[in-house]
């Protein structure tokens, strides 16, 4: 057993590092990737120990970097790309959604696109306009994609190797608010849970909370608060969004009857939507409320000054428990 | 036009600076810095390389004539541009093909069958792009430019770059055509091989056409100058010269093998068809035009140049002939044979590890197939 206490960026860091001392096909590449260690210093320390070869600061394109790292997977190469924001990842949306996606397809198989699309996401950071967004239902949306979301350091350091393992192109979302906030004991000896499946963060009886990325610490926050009303709540963080593995949550939402799910992402055919049509199919006798969905209103993210009211935050969870109580 | 503070304008392209090893008349001509000496054989090969492509393009449009396919793009005209461009590669460097480029895929020894299948919607491209050193057919215009580039990143981290072995050192060629050549795509495919200077060559093909869009729309300069401002050289060779494509497209693909970088190729010729089978030039071009080209024609000039030099008879060229109906007959035969693909596999293709979720909509959609055969046993 070999324990460190890291922060969510350091423990992503520490396991691109694994992955490249792994496999040297592995390359990682984006903007200011290499000598900054990248914007949010992910890749610190990355390019002065593997090289320029293999951490590639880019030209400032994002279709230029997904699309130039679809040759390097038909090459052998395992891409690992930063886009540097969410907000920039649309100019690259066309190769991810109609290359990166399809090309497995495409030829039956021939070609494997180990990619993974490394995407800081989410808010609460007081950014500029594009630098807070949540474009996970996007690529959710697309066939061919897998799609994952980390929430903390532990997650993060195991997760990040096996989507690098992966044959297949993953999204891979990182909550940036937690980047630097969030630091736990990461066991880098351990054996990690399976990259496709959810977990069940605080176990409850009362209620069901799902969440992933940014939105299970609010979760986990939650339990307390509402355990001191007597509601016991049961936190359950997706991680995989993309295959969903909604079996704990249909084990969970059987004992419990009542679902609520909390994202920052648009509240309107955001995962919640689809969630809430999955469950209602699977627990349909067993729910006692209808599930209920706690997400970013359906407007563009709003200026920094007045973030934390449009995020989904502990108020905004409660106020959902409580009225899921109400039905 | 002069303009009082910036200066002039670009010239706009009137006079271009082709290229050319043989004239449309079939007369061999020399090119100070691109001239090869050609065998007869290899001379004869080209021609007959040009007329089995036609043959198969004109197949193919007949083929979905007749409702054998649901579309098919056409190479008519630009045989000499493919061809060449074909057979100036070394087993070991990669193309990327844009969806017309069924010439180079005869060169790389893709059975024309595949590229039905493809048409018929049978499948999406069904050659093994590894086998070949082909890749797959890509329908979004310029998207391929940047994977060519990036297979070419990937050639220079394997060291296949500048070693002096020709069996090793790599090139990698993207094809492109003049409509691309407005895309984001492909102009970030050239800064990315810039700034890299990566082994790839960059074959634009200027049918003149972009659908109904003149090249007029795209560019108000030639093409190949546009390489100068991304910093590697750019030529513009008459692509309807299968000596002077080869003999250009050779250099570039040295030059990216040796470790010198990029470069642009414009291969000036003219789409003598429609864009697809589903166009309709008439609304768009003036006959005027086509009838000029015709007088360029690709294969005419070679087989001008071989029957002025004796290097064939009617004996060589009546054998080409039949080789091109054998071949029409056997793309006939085997295109009505093809089989239908099942929807039960196409959930397997989607990823290389099936989700839980996949496959239970497979499991679905098979029982929903099979509620079908109850009731009608």
């Amino acid at each position: 057993m070999s324990i460190t206490t890291m922060s969510l960026a350091k423990a992503l860091n520490a396991g691109l590092r694994r992955s490249m001392e792994d496999d040297e096909k592995v390359v990682v590449m984006g903007e200011d990737v290499g000598t900054l260690g990248g914007v949010f210093r992910i890749t610190d320390g990355l390019k002065k120990d593997f090289g320029d070869d293999r951490v590639i600061d880019t030209p400032l394109a994002e279709s230029g970097i997904v699309g130039t790292a679809v040759g390097l997977a038909m090459r052998g190469y395992r891409p690992v790309v930063e886009i540097q924001f969410d907000g920039f990842v649309y100019p690259a949306y066309d190769q991810i959604v109609c290359q990166v996606a399809k090309l497995h397809f495409r030829s039956q198989g021939r070609i494997r696109i180990p990619m993974v699309i490394r995407i800081p996401f989410g808010g609460g950071i007081g950014a500029v306009e594009h630098h807070s967004e949540s474009p996970e239902a996007q690529f959710v949306h697309t066939p061919g994609l897998k799609v994952v979301a980390c929430s903390n350091p532990a997650d993060a350091y195991a997760m990040i190797q096996q989507a690098i393992r992966s044959d297949d192109p993953v999204v891979f979302l990182e909550p940036k608010r937690l980047y630097h906030s969030t630091k736990a004991d990461v066991d880098t000896d351990a054996d990690p849970a399976p990259l496709w499946q959810s977990r069940v963060v605080r176990p409850g009886s009362d209620a069901t909370l799902v969440a992933y990325g940014p939105t299970v610490s609010t979760c986990l926050d939650a339990a307390p608060v509402a355990a001191e009303e007597g509601r016991s709540l049961e936190v359950i963080d997706l991680r995989t969004l993309s295959p969903l593995d909604l079996v704990p949550v249909i084990e969970s939402v059987r004992r419990t009857g009542r679902l609520v799910v909390v994202h920052e992402a648009h509240l309107t055919l955001g995962l919640g939507a689809e969630i809430a049509a999955r469950v209602t199919e699977e627990c349909f006798h067993a729910l006692e409320a209808p599930v209920l969905r706690v997400g970013g209103y359906d407007t563009p993210y709003p200026p920094a000054r007045i973030e934390e009211a449009w995020l989904p935050d502990l108020d905004r969870v409660l106020d959902a428990v409580d009225r899921t109580f109400g039905f | 036009m002069t303009d009082p503070v910036f200066g002039p304008a670009p010239a706009q392209d009137t006079d271009p600076e082709l290229v050319q090893l043989l004239t449309p008349e079939g007369e061999r001509v020399h090119h100070p810095t691109f001239d090869l000496d050609f065998s007869a054989d290899q001379v004869r090969a080209f021609y007959r390389d040009m007329v089995l492509v036609r043959r198969l393009d004109i197949e193919a449009t007949a083929l979905q004539r007749h409702g054998e396919l649901g579309l098919w793009a056409q190479l008519l005209g630009q045989e000499a541009a493919q061809i060449g461009a074909g057979r100036a590669l070394r087993p070991q460097d990669f193309v990327f093909p844009t969806y017309r480029e069924h010439g180079v895929a005869w060169c790389r020894g893709v059975d024309p069958v595949r590229l039905l299948a493809l048409f018929r919607g049978v499948d999406q491209g069904s050659w093994d792009p590894a086998e070949h050193n082909f890749g797959l057919y890509t329908i979004v215009i310029g998207a391929q430019t940047l994977h060519a580039t990036g297979y070419a990143m990937g050639v220079q981290r394997d060291g296949a770059v500048g070693t002096g072995d020709p069996d090793r050192d790599t090139a990698v060629v993207a094809h492109f055509g003049d409509g691309a050549s407005s895309q984001g795509d492909v102009n970030e495919a050239f800064v990315f091989a810039a700034s890299y200077n990566a082994p790839v060559v960059f074959f634009c093909q200027n049918n003149q056409w972009a659908i109904s869009e003149p090249f007029e729309r795209q560019s108000r300069i030639p093409l190949y100058r546009r390489a100068q401002g991304f910093g590697f050289p750019g030529v513009r060779v008459d692509g309807n010269d299968v000596l002077a494509t080869y003999a250009v497209t050779r250099a570039a693909l040295q030059r990216a093998r040796d470790g010198q970088g990029p470069t642009l190729i414009e291969a000036y010729t003219y789409r003598m068809g429609a864009h697809t089978t589903t166009d309709d030039p008439t609304r768009y071009r003036l006959t005027d035009d086509v009838e000029r080209w015709k007088l360029k024609d690709p294969i005419a000039r070679v087989e001008a140049y071989l029957r002025r030099n004796g290097l064939a008879d009617d004996g060589f060229v009546e054998q080409v002939a039949a080789d091109a109906d054998e071949l029409g007959e056997r793309m006939r035969r085997e295109c009505h044979a093809l089989p239908d693909p099942s929807l039960h596999d196409v959930f397997d293709a989607v990823h290389a590890e099936q989700t839980a979720e996949l496959a239970a909509q497979q499991a679905s959609y098979d029982a929903h197939v099979a509620s079908f055969e109850e009731v009608t046993a």
